[in-house]
């Protein structure tokens, strides 16, 4: 299944384990301009479930998306306020 | 409607002004107070120095603070050495006494067996591009997580605190970390 967002900024963070997807995720969106998303490369199996709880505990950010693709987890997420 | 003076004069009665000035000046403290409730709060005492046990206040840390939450770690007695600047590229895991390893303790006790240890588990996170220690506390600094020295513990261990990480904060105790904790959400001692 291949997504389209209009990708702002893309994160590589393919190699990193816990907690790095997550904090890296925090500090990249930072930088993202309200309305942008971001594009998370990960290849840390648990960022599927951790990306999506820190997403749903952090305000001014939504997932849009989750998508693995073979031994990549891409992640979207929009920079809402 | 009157806003004459003459309601205070007798000392009983404030004046229209005066009940605005309160209700504004608890507006403002009903505001504080919201937004401190909005902002999470995690303190986590720090006790243990070894290879592993450095590792879990250090991702829950950073982790929690990714979340903006206001994070404290108060180190306390061996749990200093995750901070200590040259200790804590030598920490060392434990190969006696920890049901983990694969190796009766007779054996696990002999010389040059912690070192041992240790390598074989720091070549396992490096496989598994798991972070370095000081990679998570450069982490946690940058993310805004207040990483506090013990006082009592550095004088204790003989410390200098130009031994720890730039931006560790010392000079505080118990009060200060109790402080921190009365008003977090979340405690955990490791």
């Amino acid at each position: 299944m291949s997504v389209n967002y209009d990708v702002t900024e893309t994160l590589d963070v393919k190699g990193a384990s816990c907690p790095m997807p997550v904090v890296k995720t925090k500090s990249a969106i930072d930088d993202v301009p309200e309305g942008g998303v971001l594009e998370v490369l990960s290849t840390d199996k648990g960022s599927m479930s951790d990306i999506d709880g820190w997403a749903a505990g952090t305000s001014g950010v939504e997932l849009l998306d989750q998508v693995e693709d073979g031994d990549v987890y891409k992640h979207y997420v929009e920079k809402t306020a | 409607m009157s806003t004459e003076p003459s309601s205070t004069a007798d000392g009983t009665q404030p004046s229209a002004a005066e009940l605005q000035a309160r209700v504004e000046e608890l507006e403002e403290t009903v505001a504080a107070l919201e937004a401190d409730d909005e902002q999470q709060k995690m303190t986590i005492v720090a006790t243990q120095g070894t290879f592993d046990m450095a590792y879990p206040p250090l991702i829950l840390a950073s982790t929690a603070a990714a979340f903006g939450w206001d994070v404290v770690v108060f180190h306390t007695f061996w749990g200093l050495d995750i901070l200590h600047e040259e200790k804590s590229q030598n920490l060392q895991l434990s190969a006696v006494g920890n049901p983990n390893m694969p190796m009766p303790n007779a054996l696990a006790a002999l010389p040059g067996m912690d070192r041992l240890a240790t390598r074989m588990m720091q070549s396992r996170i490096d496989d598994n591009g798991t972070a370095t220690i000081e990679e998570l506390i450069d982490l946690s600094l940058e993310q805004g997580v207040e990483l506090q020295a013990c006082q009592m513990t550095i004088e204790l261990m003989d410390y200098d605190e130009d031994d720890f990480y730039d931006d560790v904060t010392v000079g505080v105790g118990a009060a200060t970390a109790l402080q921190h904790m009365a008003e977090s959400d979340i405690q955990l001692l490791v």
